[in-house]
C-alpha cells in the first residue's frame, strides 16, 4: 500500500476504553494498517450521527466508533 | 495534638496498598508507598479478567496505578523493604532499604533495547515462567514506574564481572552499575500494611503431578495463558504438543481446606476464579468442555451466584461434586483423574488439560516482616487481627488491609484498604485543604488570533526509528496559524519542557500541540507545563504518534510518517478551536449525614467524628443497633458487648448528632452541598451537609416455606440464636435439631447467596453442641460456604459429630408435622442423603431455617432521592464492583453494610470505615474543582424537552420547568457528552470536545474517498 491508495478511516475512540485499547495495541506492537486516524472523545456516546455524515462528506473512506 | 505527623507509610503496592495510598493522599497526607518488587500493581496485572463482570483486570487497574504515580502526595519506593519500625503511634521512625536498580530512572526511556540484547534469559515470574526475560527487565508493559531495573542476582556483570552489553546499547545512557542500596529513615504517624498473599505452590503434591506432567497447570499459569497480553497472546495451548485442548478439568481447593498441610481455611476467591477461567476458556475455544471438581462452590459475594448459574446454564460448565485423589498422565499427554463421588464411588475421567485451583497463603516474607514490625501472626501465618477490630494489627498505630490478614478478593481488598485509612488517620494530622493557588498568573488570550506551537518528539528511537520526525516538524510549519515548529529528543524530559516554555515566551504562542506518546500518560504533565508558562492548561493538544502510530506501523515507515502528518494536522486544527476553560470551585460542607444507625452506620459515624467532622446520624427506629441487636454469638466474641460499646460511643460523642425515630423526607443538592429534610412524628427540620453515607441495612426474609409458622418448633436462625441466648426453647427435651440452609436464598426470586447463614448455622450449632453435647444436630445444605478462617469452625463442628446432608434444589427436604393439630408439634424431616444414597427421615424437636437476607423496600425511595441505582435484588449498586466498592457514580454518596450486600460483622465494620475514609477524601477539602471539560447549554436554542435529563447517567442535567431550559450542574457533569449527541436542537455542547473542535479535527484532513473512486 502506498500514500495514494491508503484509505482514511476516521475513528472515534472513547477515552476510557477503545483509545486506551489502541494504545495497548501499540504497546504490544500489534501491527495494523495506517488507515486508522483516531479522534479521541470523552465517551462513544458523544459521537453525534452528524459526525459520521460529515466525515463521509469530507471524503473519509470509513468511520469507526469504538466504545 | 499538634505533634501528630502528616506522613504515613503504606507497605505493599498491590491494589490494597494503591487504594490506601490514594485515599491518604487525597486527604492531603504525605504517603510513602513501599514496594518490594520493581513495580506497583501487585497481583491484579497478572489477571486476565475479573469476576463477576469479566472486566479486563489491567484496564481497570491502570488508571489507579497512574493516578498513584502522578499524585504529588505519594512517593513510591520500589525495590524497597522495611527493616524496622520504632517509636509510638503518631511518631514512628521507620527504617527501610531501597535496593539498587542499576538504571537511572530519570534517563531511562523504557525502549526495551537493553532487555532485547541482554544475553541472560531466565523464567519470567510475571508470566509464571511461560516466557523468558532478561536480567535487565521490567515486570510488564504497563508497569509503574515504567523504567527497567537490573536483577542483580542474574546479571552477568554483577555476578561474574563480564558483559555490560546493556550499557553499550542503551541510547539514553541510563545504565549505572555504580548504583548502591540506600538506607532511608522516615518519620511517620501510622503504618498501613498491605503486603498481600502468595499463591500456593502445588509442587509438593506429587499425586497431582504439577511440573511433572506438562499439561497440568495452576490457575495462575492458566490466567497468563488466557491473557491477550500474555506469553501466548490469549491462545491456550497444551505444553506437551502445542495442541488446543478440547477438555479442561479444574480441581478446587488445592492447598486450601486441607488440614494435612495446616491450611484449615478456605481461600475464598478460588471458586469464582475457576468459574471465571472456565467461562473465559469456553469463550476462547469453541466446543471446549470444562469441568470443575469441587467440594462446595463458594460463590458468596455480590452477584457471584448469578455468575455461577450463568456458567452452569449459558456456558454449560460441568460442576462435579467430587474429590480428586490422583492424576495420571496417559500416553497421548491426556490426564486421567481418579475421583471419589459423594456416595463413595470411585470414578475415572480423562481430560486434555488440568488446572489446579491453587489456594492463597501468607507471603514468604510475612514472618520476617512481622518480626521487623513487631506484629503478631495468626495460627495460619496471616497477620493477626480481631473480628471486632478487623483492620488493626497487634501493634497500635499499625493497620492491615488486603489479603494480608486473610484470603480476600479484589473488592474486599479495596474496601479494607480504605477502611484501614480511616483507622490510621487517628494518628495523623488532618487539615482541611484549600485549592492550591495557581503559581503563575494566566495570560488572557481571548480575542488573540491563534499562535500555535508544534513540537514533535523523537522519544529516542521509539518514534524516530519509524517516523521521519524532522519531516513531520517541517510539515507542521506550513499549517495555518503555526508560528513555530521543532523536533525534540524527549519532549517530556525536564530540559525539553524548559525549551517549550521558552518558545512559548519567545514566539508569543497561545496554543501548543505536542506530537509524542499518548495523552493518557503524558497529558497531565504537559498541561502542567503549559500552565507554568502562563497559558490555560486546556490550550493544549496531543497527537499520539507513538502508541497509535510508530509502534503500530513499524514496518511501514513512510506511511507512518504520512499518518503522523495527518495526526499533527488534526491536532493543529483542533488546537485552533481551543478555548481556555475554567475549573469552577465547589465548596465542601464539612458535615456528614449517615443514614441508618446499625453497626455500619454507627461505625462510619464514629470514624468521621474521630477525624473531626460533625455527623448527623439518622435512625428510623427508636433504638440504635439494627440487626446487631439480634446477634448474640460471634465464636469467641460477644456482639452484645460490641453493640453496647458502639451505642455508648456514638451517644457520648459531641460531634455526633443522633436522630432516633426519624425518617428522611427529602434530599437535595450534590457533593459538598446536600440539603436534607428530616421528619419525626412531631416535626420537620433541614440539615446541610457535604456527603451522605447510606447504611440502611437489610432484613430477614419472611419465609412461607417448610411450614414456617405452623408449629412453634419451626423457627428461623435469628429466632434460634435468641433462644440459645435466653434458654427458652419450645421444649425441655431437645434431642434432635435439624437446620435447613438457603431458605429463600439462591433461588429464582433471590438469585444470591445471603453469605452469613452458613457461618451462622455453624456458629449456633457449635454453641448448642458445647452447651448440650448429647443433642444430635443435622444441617441440610446446598454448599457450605464457611469462607476464609470460618472454615475451621466448620471442621470443628463436623468433628463434634454434626451430620451435614447435602441437598439439591430439585430435592429439597420435605417437612411434615408429627401432629397436625398440635401448635407445638414435632417435625418430620425427610431428605435424600447422597452419602448413604437413600432417603432418610428424622423426627426433630426443632427445625431451624436459615432464611435469606432481603433488601429493604425503602431503598427504592432513598435511591431516587440520592439519584443512585439499585441492583436487581434491590441492594444498592456501587460505582464499580471491583475497584469502587463503597462509592457511587454520583460523587459524595457512599454505601456501607448490608444495604450494599449481605455481610458479616467484621466486613460491615471494615466497609463502614471504608465509606468514612472515602467521604473524608471530600470532607477534608474546603473546596474541590469541577472538571473543565463539561457540558454547556445554549439557552436560546434549548426548548427544555428534557431528553438530555433522561440520558445523563450522572443526573447532572435538570430542566428548569419555569424557564424551560436545561441547566447543567457543573459539579456533577463528567463531560461524557452523551447529552450533546442526543440534543435535537443542538443547544448543548461539550467544552474541550465541542462539535466545532471535533469536526475541525477531521475537516482539516486532505481526504479523497479512494475506496469509492
Amino acid at each position: 500500500m502506498n500514500k495514494e491508495n491508503t484509505p482514511k478511516i476516521i475513528s472515534f475512540l472513547c477515552k476510557w476504553c477503545s483509545y486506551t485499547g489502541a494504545d495497548l495495541a501499540g504497546i504490544n506492537r500489534s501491527q495494523y494498517p495506517t488507515a486508522i486516524l483516531p479522534v479521541k472523545v470523552m465517551c462513544s456516546s458523544r459521537v453525534d450521527p452528524v459526525f459520521l455524515i460529515k466525515a463521509y462528506l469530507r471524503g473519509a473512506d470509513g468511520v469507526l466508533v469504538g466504545g | 495534638m499538634g505533634l501528630k505527623s502528616r506522613s504515613v507509610m503504606v507497605v505493599g503496592a498491590g491494589i490494597a496498598g494503591i487504594q490506601a495510598s490514594l485515599d491518604l493522599a487525597e486527604m492531603g497526607l504525605d504517603v510513602h508507598l513501599v514496594e518490594e518488587s520493581a513495580t506497583i500493581g501487585g497481583r491484579m496485572p497478572q489477571l486476565d479478567k475479573t469476576f463477576p463482570t469479566n472486566d479486563c483486570s489491567m484496564c481497570i487497574l491502570a488508571p489507579k496505578m497512574s493516578e498513584c504515580a502522578r499524585h504529588p502526595n505519594i512517593t513510591i519506593h520500589i525495590k524497597s523493604s522495611v527493616t524496622k519500625v520504632t517509636g509510638n503511634p503518631g511518631d514512628f521512625t521507620a527504617k527501610m532499604v531501597e535496593h539498587a536498580k542499576y538504571v537511572d530512572p530519570v534517563k531511562c526511556v523504557s525502549c526495551g533495547l537493553c532487555e532485547e540484547k541482554c544475553p541472560v534469559k531466565v523464567d519470567d515470574e510475571f508470566d509464571m515462567g511461560l516466557r523468558k526475560r532478561g536480567a535487565i527487565s521490567r515486570s510488564f508493559l504497563q508497569s509503574i514506574p515504567s523504567e527497567y531495573t537490573i536483577d542483580k542476582d542474574r546479571c552477568l556483570y554483577l555476578t561474574k564481572g563480564v558483559c555490560r552489553i546493556c550499557e553499550k546499547v542503551c541510547p539514553a545512557g541510563a545504565i549505572n552499575f555504580e548504583d548502591k542500596d540506600i538506607e532511608i529513615e522516615l518519620k511517620v504517624g501510622a503504618v498501613i500494611l498491605a503486603s498481600g498473599i502468595d499463591a500456593f505452590d502445588p509442587i509438593g503434591f506429587g499425586h497431582f503431578g504439577y511440573k511433572r506432567y506438562p499439561n497440568v497447570v495452576t490457575s495462575l499459569d492458566f490466567e497468563r495463558m488466557l491473557s491477550a497480553s500474555g506469553p501466548f497472546g490469549g491462545h491456550v495451548l497444551r505444553a506437551s504438543d502445542h495442541a488446543e485442548p478440547k477438555s479442561i478439568a479444574f480441581i478446587q481447593c488445592v492447598g486450601s481446606r486441607d488440614e494435612s498441610i495446616g491450611h484449615n481455611y478456605c481461600s475464598s476467591a478460588c471458586c469464582m476464579f475457576a468459574i471465571k477461567e472456565a467461562i473465559i476458556a469456553k469463550e476462547h475455544m469453541k466446543g471446549l468442555e470444562s469441568s470443575i471438581f469441587y467440594m462446595d462452590i463458594r460463590a458468596f459475594g455480590k452477584d457471584f451466584d448469578k455468575y455461577y448459574e450463568k456458567a452452569k446454564g449459558q456456558y454449560g460448565v460441568d460442576f462435579i461434586k467430587s474429590k480428586v485423589s490422583e492424576i495420571r498422565e496417559l500416553e497421548n499427554g491426556n490426564l486421567s483423574l481418579r475421583h471419589v463421588l459423594e456416595n463413595g464411588k470411585i470414578e475415572f475421567a480423562e481430560f486434555d488439560m488440568v488446572v489446579l485451583s491453587v489456594g492463597l497463603q501468607p507471603r514468604k516474607n510475612s514472618v520476617r516482616l512481622a518480626k521487623n514490625l513487631d506484629i503478631k501472626l495468626n495460627e495460619f501465618g496471616f497477620c493477626r487481627s480481631d473480628t471486632f477490630e478487623p483492620l488493626k494489627t497487634s501493634r497500635e498505630g499499625i493497620y492491615v488491609c488486603g489479603a494480608m490478614n486473610g484470603p480476600r478478593d479484589i473488592p474486599e481488598s479495596v474496601t479494607t484498604a480504605s477502611g484501614a485509612v480511616a483507622d490510621a488517620v487517628k494518628y495523623l494530622r488532618l487539615d482541611r485543604q484549600e485549592i492550591a493557588e495557581k503559581k503563575i498568573p494566566e495570560k488572557d488570550i481571548v480575542g488573540d488570533r491563534p499562535r500555535i506551537g508544534t513540537f514533535v518528539c523523537h522519544c529516542g528511537i521509539n518514534i524516530a526509528g519509524v517516523v521521519d520526525v524532522k519531516d513531520v516538524a517541517e510539515y507542521a510549519k506550513d499549517l495555518p496559524n503555526v508560528e513555530h515548529s521543532e523536533d525534540l529528543m524527549y519532549a517530556c524530559s525536564q530540559d525539553c519542557m524548559n525549551t517549550i516554555k521558552q518558545r512559548i515566551e519567545e514566539h508569543g504562542l497561545n496554543r501548543i500541540v505536542i506530537a509524542a506518546c499518548t495523552p493518557r500518560t503524558h497529558e497531565p504533565l504537559f498541561r502542567e507545563m503549559v500552565s507554568e508558562a502562563g497559558l490555560n492548561p486546556y490550550l493544549f493538544e496531543m497527537a499520539n504518534i507513538r502508541d497509535q502510530c510508530s509502534w503500530a506501523h513499524m514496518n511501514e515507515p513512510e506511511l507512518a510518517t504520512e499518518k503522523s502528518k495527518d495526526l499533527m494536522n488534526m491536532g493543529v486544527a483542533k488546537a485552533r478551536e481551543l478555548a481556555p476553560l475554567e475549573r469552577l470551585p465547589i465548596e465542601i460542607n464539612p458535615k456528614a449525614l449517615v443514614i441508618g444507625a446499625g453497626l455500619a452506620g454507627m461505625t462510619a459515624a464514629e470514624a468521621l467524628a474521630d477525624a473531626g467532622h460533625e455527623v448527623f446520624l439518622v435512625e428510623k427506629e427508636a433504638e440504635l443497633g439494627g440487626n446487631l441487636r439480634n446477634i448474640y454469638y460471634a465464636f469467641d466474641k460477644d456482639p452484645q458487648e460490641l453493640l453496647a460499646e458502639k451505642i455508648k460511643n456514638v451517644s457520648k460523642n459531641k460531634l455526633i448528632h443522633l436522630f432516633k425515630s426519624t425518617k428522611i423526607e427529602k434530599i437535595d443538592g450534590y457533593v459538598g452541598n446536600f440539603v436534607t429534610t428530616l421528619k419525626t412524628e412531631k416535626d420537620e427540620q433541614t440539615l446541610e451537609h457535604g456527603i451522605v453515607i447510606i447504611a440502611t441495612g437489610a432484613e430477614e426474609h419472611k419465609t412461607k416455606e417448610y411450614l414456617y409458622g405452623e408449629s412453634s418448633r419451626i423457627i428461623t436462625q435469628v429466632e434460634f440464636e435468641e433462644m440459645l441466648h435466653n434458654g427458652n426453647f419450645p421444649t425441655k427435651k431437645l434431642k434432635n435439631v435439624v437446620m435447613i440452609q438457603c431458605v429463600g436464598s439462591r433461588e429464582e426470586d433471590r438469585m444470591y447467596c445471603s453469605r452469613v447463614c452458613c457461618t451462622k448455622a455453624v456458629k449456633n450449632a457449635l454453641t448448642l453442641k458445647k452447651k448440650f453435647p448429647n443433642i444430635n444436630t443435622y444441617i441440610a445444605y446446598r454448599d457450605i460456604r464457611t469462607y476464609g478462617f470460618r472454615e475451621k469452625y466448620y471442621t470443628e463442628l463436623r468433628d463434634l459429630g454434626t451430620m451435614f446432608v447435602h441437598y439439591d434444589l430439585d430435592k429439597k427436604p420435605e417437612i411434615t408435622l408429627v401432629d397436625e393439630w398440635d401448635p407445638d408439634s414435632q417435625v418430620n424431616v425427610t431428605i435424600f442423603d447422597p452419602i448413604m444414597d437413600k432417603e432418610v427421615e428424622v423426627k426433630t424437636d426443632l427445625l431451624v431455617l436459615a432464611t435469606a437476607i432481603d433488601a429493604k423496600k425503602e431503598n427504592i425511595e432513598l435511591g431516587k432521592m440520592l439519584k443512585v441505582p439499585l441492583n436487581a435484588d434491590g441492594m444498592f449498586m456501587e460505582a464499580h464492583v471491583k475497584l469502587r466498592p463503597v462509592d457511587f457514580a454520583t460523587d459524595g454518596v457512599f454505601v456501607a453494610g448490608l444495604a450494599h450486600t449481605p455481610k458479616d460483622i467484621d466486613e460491615s465494620m471494615a466497609q463502614a470505615k471504608a465509606a468514612a475514609s472515602r467521604a473524608l477524601t471530600f470532607l477534608n477539602k474546603k473546596a474541590i474543582l469541577a472538571e473543565g471539560t463539561i457540558c454547556e447549554v445554549n439557552d436560546s436554542r434549548c426548548t427544555g424537552c428534557g431528553y438530555c435529563e433522561q440520558i445523563c447517567a450522572y443526573n447532572a442535567i435538570e430542566v428548569d420547568l419555569e424557564k424551560e431550559i436545561a441547566i447543567v450542574n457543573e459539579a456533577l457533569c463528567k463531560g461524557c457528552g452523551a447529552c450533546v449527541a442526543s440534543c435535537r436542537c443542538a443547544a448543548l455542547d461539550l467544552r474541550g470536545f465541542s462539535n466545532e473542535q471535533l469536526f475541525s479535527a477531521f475537516d482539516a484532513l486532505e481526504m479523497t474517498n479512494i475506496l469509492n473512486n
